[in-house]
């Protein structure tokens, strides 16, 4: 799960991290008081959205009074963001962050991500922050530092204490560097993170070390124990069919093609978009309706993917275990009898109750013409491309 | 031969009399011929389960009980970690964690107890189908009938994949090509989890009824790498492959915890280059599984 900036600045400070003063508002109005509140010379309003790439539409833009702050906030709160992130639709601007500006003499980049070929928790620090870190470890991997922490003790002083020295603070700034790794490394355990950075870390030129832009994301397994961070969730930006999809307990995610597919498992759903593109086809989303799905469960996935406007054709392709191939089959006929096929459907079932699974199919094609029944999985992803050309 | 289990395995399924999957799985692994010797769920020791076998509060006195040497664990993702951890210190050597929603990080402190065991527990998954040698030992949830055991005349091939489903399909494909599986190990589609794909594929090229291996991987992180380097160093067999998610798009978890392409990392079209490199025949279509086996073993 994703929180906004904002929330994250929110939640870093309370673990004790330097953040700038910053207030978040919702209307134009409230955006030039803020500027006065805040009381900097310079100011930053920033679009609190998910999508990437605000700066070079618009939506991070410097202010130095509250008429300016008032007019770069009307225009984010009017106009939808474009970028490469969001679509030519864009997303409408709910939230609005103003921060005082800070003269920044150096960036870091400090953040702590999940290890997978380690099986623990990496920090990853850097003085070369202010751009994405995949850049950087692209580009110059030397510049990057790694600690893994220790999977039971988390991070450990001398861990933190050597990683500012490496980044090339002294004295007490090093003191104080450390303490925020510290702090960050704590925060990532205590909230069942899977990413928390701090991009960039600004040393000012005054002297002073705060975080400037953090970014957190959270395992989602573990929301259960956190109900304060599940409050946070935004679904503003998340694909309605999406939501529809979570609350019914299917794995749906919407892509741009045109042939839809319903299947059981991750990988076989993953394959299965890999089989239609493999044959010329653009698959129209991922789904996987699990292994123990009901008929209910069934028809609620025909409807979420007969929704998109864009389909033209449906792979439906099943490999029977826990789920029931005849059930499969019965939920389809219910559902097309219930939304109508307009578009070509094609079925590829094997495993558990096959055979009862295409006599039911064959016994309903009158009421069902743009039903096919398919071979192998190579045989339905060409049935389905052919269909829909 | 085989790996892992065999007709010998003696297994308890922790979390037995639960609706999570623990009771309905537990009597399909009985009904396939599995071993099963018992199982837990705290506050209802003394008790037996609907097929009759014992039910202790405790793995400790399972195994004490019962001689078991394998589990196989339903326990909600809130509990999970810990029924390994318990299963790990109890004695059992084979830990199969079919669970799906474990926290990571609770994984990342089981996987820390589990190696003060060193190689003398294995664990599998967690968020997996589970171990099975065909008409000996079934633990996990994929459908028996679809396997076919070692025999006389068939040459056997070991599966080990990331994927439930797309297992399914390389046994069903292997079944009809007309060959045996020694073993199929459904090693799981979380992030952090027990043993990975180098682990089972030493243990294939060691295995003597094993004659070629498939190994099916999917998008995110780099086992697959790791495991081709390890392939065209140490493993002699044909070793027969397939990668899902090269249309997945990058940034979004495809189901599983584990399946997600991130800055760059873990496309689709990495591995398979690594893997065709290292010298694994590596089908394009899932479909073609059985047939890039016929290929590259001439039958």
């Amino acid at each position: 799960m994703k929180i906004h900036e904002y929330q994250a600045r929110d939640l870093l400070a309370k673990a004790g991290i330097p953040v700038p003063a910053a207030r978040v508002v919702s209307t134009a109005d409230q955006a030039a008081t803020a500027f006065e509140e805040n009381g900097f010379p310079l100011q930053v309003v920033k679009a609190q959205v998910f999508a990437g790439g605000r700066g070079k539409a618009g939506f991070v833009k410097l202010v130095k009074s509250a008429a300016e702050a008032r007019a770069a906030a009307d225009f984010m709160l009017t106009n939808r963001m474009v970028s490469v992130q969001t679509g030519p639709e864009g997303i409408a601007v709910k939230k609005i962050l103003i921060a005082g500006a800070v003269d920044i003499a150096h960036e870091y980049y400090l953040g702590f991500v999940l290890d997978r070929d380690r099986s623990t928790v990496s920090m990853i620090a850097s003085a070369e922050g202010g751009v994405e870190i995949e850049t950087i470890a692209h580009q110059r991997p030397e510049a990057i530092i790694k600690e893994p922490l220790h999977p039971a003790l988390g991070m450990q002083s001398f861990q933190a204490r050597r990683t500012a020295l490496a980044l090339g603070f002294s004295g007490k700034q090093a003191n104080i560097v450390a303490d925020i790794l510290l702090k960050l490394a704590r925060f990532f355990i205590d909230y069942d993170c899977s990413i928390a950075e701090i991009n960039p870390l600004v040393l000012t030129k005054d002297g002073k070390i705060l975080a400037i832009d953090a970014k957190v994301n959270f395992d989602d397994n573990a929301l259960f124990r956190h109900p304060d961070v599940l409050a946070l969730k935004d679904d503003a930006e998340t694909d309605a069919l999406e939501i529809r999809a979570a609350a019914a307990n299917l794995n749906y995610i919407k892509l741009d093609g045109d042939i839809a597919c319903l299947v059981n498992g991750a990988g076989l759903a993953m394959a299965t978009m890999d089989v239609i593109e493999l044959h010329g086809g653009k698959p129209a989303n991922f789904l996987d309706v699990g292994g123990g799905v009901k008929a209910e469960g069934a028809i609620e996935a025909f409807r979420i993917i007969l929704s998109d406007q864009k389909v033209r054709g449906i792979l439906v392709n099943i490999f029977g275990g826990i789920a029931r191939c005849d059930l499969i089959a019965e939920a389809l006929i219910q559902a097309g009898r219930e939304v109508g096929f307009k578009v070509p459907v094609v079925v590829r079932l094997e495993g558990t109750n096959v055979e009862k699974a295409r006599e039911i199919l064959a016994a309903a094609q009158p009421e069902l013409p743009t039903l096919q029944v398919a071979g192998d999985l190579n045989d339905a992803a060409k049935k389905i491309v052919s269909a829909t050309r | 031969m085989s790996i892992l289990v065999n007709k010998n395995t003696r297994v308890i399924c922790q979390g037995i009399t639960g609706s999570g999957g623990g009771a309905f799985h537990t009597k399909g692994c009985l009904d396939y011929g599995t071993k099963m010797v018992g199982g837990t769920s705290p506050g209802k020791g003394g008790t037996k389960d609907t097929n009759g076998l014992p039910v202790f509060n405790t793995v400790d006195q399972a195994v004490r009980a019962t001689g078991a040497d394998a589990t196989m664990i339903f326990v909600p993702p809130p509990f999970a970690a810990d029924a390994i951890c318990e299963a790990a210190a109890a004695g059992i050597k084979l830990i199969v964690a079919i669970t799906e929603g474990i926290p990571v990080l609770d994984m990342v402190k089981a996987k820390k107890f589990l190696a003060d065991f060193g190689d003398s527990v294995r664990l599998v998954g967690p968020n997996c189908p589970g171990v099975i040698t065909p008409g000996e030992c079934k633990i996990g949830i994929m459908p028996g009938y679809i396997h076919t055991p070692a025999q006389k005349g068939k040459r056997s091939v070991g599966i080990v994949s990331r994927s439930g489903t797309l297992t399914y399909e390389a046994v069903w494909q292997t079944s009809e090509l007309g060959w045996s599986q020694s073993t199929c190990v459904g090693i799981g589609g979380d992030p952090v989890k027990g043993m990975d794909f180098i682990d089972v594929l030493a243990l294939f090229q060691a295995d003597p009824l094993t004659d070629a291996i498939v190994m099916i991987g999917e998008i995110g992180g780099a086992a697959e790498e790791a495991a081709a380097a390890y392939v065209k160093k140490n493993v002699t067999k044909p070793v027969i492959g397939f990668i899902a998610g090269r249309t997945a798009p990058p940034g979004k978890r495809m189901g599983h915890a584990g399946a997600i392409i991130s800055g760059g990392e873990g496309t689709a079209e990495s591995k398979i280059s690594v893997m065709r490199e290292a010298g694994i025949r590596v089908a394009d279509s899932p479909a073609d599984i059985g047939k890039s086996l016929r290929e590259s073993t001439g039958g």
